[in-house]
């Protein structure tokens, strides 16, 4: 295949890229979408396939069978409610990819580079190999963590914004003697340290990081490792490589940003970590007494409405509840009342994380909306009931402005004729804030396991 | 320990103290409960569906007094017309007794229950705080009331309560005005609007607005500034002054009007008298007035406690039984308000009594504690409606000043623009072209993104992942290199890309399949 058909094939598979992110706008293109991704990325790799040099198709082959049968069963088999892990996990492949690129670059001794490019392809390599390191090891503590290997509270290091930048400055003389290293491969040490540096920095970044702060970290590694996509593009001069890169980069960062207004606090807060721990004391304590209430007066609650809303958080995804839930809904609306979902942003563990466990328990996704769709029609509503979530229903957030979350825009459920919140217990959310909502008086709280409690009113409920 | 639920025997009196359903729950807290023959039957609770909660049924009076520790009672003991001999005196020694008790008004009869050594909750004397709103028997009694009230001014109306317009002509809406916005107040207000009427409100406490415009109501202000909120959630008495304004404004609304409910009271008062006779006699004939507060001498200085008179033309309503005429719906909410206090009195649920004179509601409504008087309890300590709270002060966002932020964005602009400068002027021509793809490809990128539904977010970081996945091509270009640890490195990252590649495009096709619509 001559270069310039192959220019032509990246360009095709550029713009299949580009479709199918832009046929997520709709659930109706979506599936449309995701197959023009899959046509894209086949074009990329055949177009590609004939400029292997000679031998390289023996090892190839079996690389990307085993590759393709394990991506394939850990896809068909994951659960939805570990798609942040699986995530999570995906994205330090690519930043895994991205280091050994990187590496063999530099040792590949076929590149004959003098003068600017030489250095400039070298500031290439370095930088993809930081990247895609810091994205590694932070993609391994972010899936660690949400596979609840790892604790989720924040690590505190004493000094740590010190440590971070004394690992920066580090990378940044090391880069200094990488370039300046004579020999041909001499510049190995000094990448292989800075590598080990990005990676300490990759695990101690999310190390302080929250578990509520998850669905941020993800985004950003998500957009970490476009950005090192990218960096190798750049070093192999490869336009396709850059332009996914971008593309990925800049729809990770988009998403962190949604998250982080969503949460009404600064990037840069998120991602300086330790959320959680501290300014909770300053919360003015709510008064008063919560109302405790049973499987048999929801069911009659909830019977006697007209107007339902169903708010979840991630612990229904805990639980498992929500095919229970889906059921319930199901009887609900064939009863004639109108049952909707109120998805807060940052409900869950990753971006529109509820809406695919809602989906995978074929809730329809026309009665799930999102948080500015429904937050006005609460005044209306008879009933809503909130399923494992806590910090997006909290009326402090817009009351108090002493609280530790104030500003972050919230679903106002409070505004409902009655709220029944179902939780374990009295403890505070991942944010660590106590929630007036639960001392409202149109507040019921029915305490124990979501699902079971669940299981409890569709007992009452005609089927 | 045994409850017992005797038969209400002042005249006219149709509630009952349980319910077939209170009485399961009361056995479920550990206590044997017993009723007296037809006690429910007034209220359509009858005897087999007692039995069937488990209940005893026991015919003879005293012999249902001498069984029972503790006694479930609606009004306050009073002489026994069939027997002779006064309720106080059925109690067993040292017994328990729930019931209305009115304190203040009887106190020869907390004389005869201290006799008994008796200990007495008075459910009237439950503080108004919100902890003990579930046993706030007052609160559900008036919301009857206010409810009760405007039926009965719609028995006694002529006319429709909705405006509408019919082939035989015009109607005009009802209009109503509510005085007192309190618990029965605000349910006249909810029932009458809900009837379709016209309502006004009134009421000495400003802060009520908000709650008399959520029910439908318009709320009737004055001219003059004094407030009129006092402890317990009661209203207090207000200068000679404010009456002068509040008496013109009724006055005038007489005029319009066509059905007045009053609610006032001022607790340990007789009624405050708010509509004098003349105002009676401006009102148009056919108009209605419910007085609720007649059992306290009424608002209206015509009406006539217990019964119905007509007065110029106007029909005046001053039932003193509101509740009890609604008597399936009061047993039901009063004996839901006794068996939440017999939870709190039953720490253990094992139907052992404990009267904890540590807890705050419970002292307050304990009125006689084994024979000593307890009463009155002292002040509460908390202000059950919060006075006009300032309205919430929404935290204005700490950041920078607008001019500052600006600068800081036209800094960043520039040091954009010099970075760029400086790349363009030493970087080789075809990194320049790179460079070019890159940007348009972040812009291209931040435009398609920002249109991704946000039920999406899932599948597209699932999707970016596959595509991601396109590291592989550098591995496929280093994968043929002579140099073995070349071949290795990128065997190992085509392999890993693989798993990107093929593990997000299925997961992703596999949830946008489960996304379904209705």
């Amino acid at each position: 295949m001559t270069s310039g058909m192959v220019t032509v094939a990246y360009i095709a598979a550029a713009i299949l890229f580009i479709l199918s992110l832009g046929g997520l706008s709709q659930q109706e293109t979506a599936r449309r979408g995701n197959l023009f991704g899959v046509t894209g990325m086949v074009i990329a790799v055949l177009a590609t396939v004939p400029g292997i040099r000679a031998g390289g198709l023996a090892v190839l082959t079996p690389a990307l069978v085993i590759g393709a049968v394990i991506g394939a069963f850990v896809a068909a088999r994951v659960a939805m409610v570990q798609m942040p892990q699986l995530v999570a996990a995906l994205h330090s492949f690519v930043g895994l990819a991205a280091v050994l690129v990187g590496v063999a670059s530099y040792l590949d001794p076929e590149a004959h580079l003098e003068g600017t490019e030489r250095t400039i392809h070298e500031v290439e390599i370095y930088l993809g190999v930081f990247i895609g390191a810091v994205t590694l090891t932070g993609s391994v503590i972010a899936f660690g963590k949400l596979q609840g290997i790892i604790g989720g509270r924040p690590l505190m290091l004493p000094a740590r914004h010190w440590l971070n930048l004394a690992g920066i400055l580090a990378s940044v003389w090391l880069g200094y003697l990488f370039l300046t290293a004579g020999s041909p491969h001499g510049g190995l040490v000094p990448l292989a340290v800075m590598a080990a540096i990005a990676c300490l920095l990759g695990v101690h970044l999310v190390m302080a990081i929250g578990g509520a702060d998850m669905p941020v970290v993800v985004s950003m590694l998500n957009s970490y490792s476009g950005w090192a996509a990218a960096a190798t593009g750049f070093m192999l001069s490869n336009d396709l490589l850059i332009v996914t890169g971008a593309l990925v980069g800049s729809s990770g960062a988009i998403l962190s940003y949604i998250m982080c207004k969503a949460m009404n606090r600064h990037f840069l807060a998120v991602i300086m970590g330790g959320f959680g721990t501290a300014g909770g004391t300053a919360a003015a304590a709510p008064q008063g007494e919560v109302v405790a209430t049973s499987v048999e007066e929801v069911a009659n609650l909830l019977g006697n409405a007209r107007e339902v809303v169903i708010v979840p958080g991630y612990g229904m995804a805990v639980s498992q509840a929500q095919g229970v839930v889906s059921e319930a809904t199901r009887r609900l609306r064939a009863k004639g009342v109108n049952v909707r979902f109120a998805i807060h942003p940052v409900a869950g563990r990753l971006p529109g994380h509820m809406n695919v466990l809602l989906a995978e328990a074929k809730v329809p996704y026309d009665i799930v909306l999102e948080m500015d769709e429904i937050n006005g029609d609460f005044d209306e509503t008879d009933a809503v009931l909130v399923i494992g979530a806590n910090d997006i229903v909290n009326p402090g957030a817009l009351e108090d402005p002493h609280s530790p979350i104030a500003g972050m825009p919230v679903l106002e459920v409070w505004k409902a004729r009655t709220v029944v919140v179902f939780k374990r217990s009295m403890a505070t959310g991942y944010a660590g804030v106590d929630n007036p909502l639960f001392y409202k008086e149109s507040t019921r709280m029915l305490f124990g396991d979501a699902k079971k409690m669940l299981d409890g009113i569709l007992q009452h409920l005609p089927a | 320990m045994r409850i017992g639920i005797p038969r209400e025997i002042h005249t006219g009196e149709k509630r009952v103290a349980a319910t077939p359903e209170t009485a399961e729950q009361l056995a479920k807290l550990g206590y044997t409960v017993a009723i007296e023959a037809d006690a429910g039957a007034a209220a359509q609770f009858y005897e087999e569906a007692y039995r069937e909660a488990g209940a005893a049924v026991i015919a003879e009076t005293r012999a249902l007094w001498a069984h029972s520790d503790v006694v479930l009672k609606v009004r306050a003991p009073e002489p026994h017309p069939r027997l002779g001999v006064h309720e106080a005196e059925l109690l067993r020694e040292g017994g328990t007794l729930l019931s209305f008790i009115w304190p203040a008004q009887n106190l020869d009869l907390l004389e005869r229950l201290k006799a008994r050594r008796a200990t007495v909750i008075a459910m009237d004397a439950v503080p108004r705080i919100s902890r003990a709103q579930k046993l706030d028997a007052l609160s559900s009694m008036a919301n009857i009331a206010g409810y009760r009230a405007v039926v009965e001014a719609a028995q006694h109306f002529g006319r429709f309560f909705p405006g509408q317009i019919t082939a035989a002509g015009k109607i005009p809406p009802a209009r109503v005005m509510i005085i007192g916005a309190g618990v029965a107040g605000l349910a006249a207000i909810g029932a009458a609007h809900g009837l379709g009427a016209i309502v006004r409100a009134f009421d000495v406490r400003p802060e009520v607005k908000q709650q008399i415009e959520s029910m439908g109501a318009q709320f009737l202000e004055l001219d003059f500034k004094e407030e009129g909120s006092g402890t317990g959630g009661y209203a207090r008495q207000m200068s000679a002054e404010f009456i002068k304004a509040e008496m013109d404004l009724f006055a005038r609304q007489a005029m319009e009007v066509d059905i007045i409910i009053t609610t006032a009271l001022i607790p340990g008062k007789p009624a405050p008298k708010l509509i004098t006779a003349g105002m009676v006699e401006s009102m148009k004939p056919g108009s209605v007035i419910v007085d609720l507060a007649a059992e306290q001498g009424g608002n209206c200085e015509l009406t006539q406690p217990g019964d119905v008179v007509v007065r110029h033309g106007v029909t005046l309503v001053g039932y003193t039984d509101f509740p009890s005429r609604l008597a399936a719906q009061a047993s039901q909410l009063y004996a839901t308000n006794l068996r939440h206090f017999l939870t709190e009195l039953t720490p253990a649920k094992d139907g052992q009594l404990v009267v904890d004179m540590e807890d705050e509601v419970i002292r307050g409504a304990t009125v006689i504690k084994d024979g000593h008087g307890t009463w009155p309890p002292p002040p509460p300590m908390v202000q059950p409606i919060a006075p006009a709270a300032p309205p919430p002060v929404v935290p204005i966002e700490p950041g920078t000043p607008r001019r500052a932020r600006r600068a800081g964005t036209l800094i960043a602009l520039l040091a954009g623009a010099a970075a760029l400068a400086l790349i363009g002027s030493y970087a080789p021509p075809a990194f320049m072209q790179h460079l070019i793809v890159f940007v348009l490809a972040i812009f291209v990128g931040y435009q398609v993104v920002w249109n991704v539904a946000p039920a999406l977010h899932t599948p597209l970081m699932s999707v970016t992942n596959a595509i991601s996945g396109i590291i592989i091509i550098g591995a496929l270009l280093q994968i043929g290199s002579a140099s073995m640890a070349v071949v290795a490195l990128a065997a190992v990252s085509a392999l890993v890309a693989t798993i990107n590649i093929a593990g997000g495009f299925w997961v992703t096709q596999r949830m946008l399949s489960m996304f379904r619509k209705e």
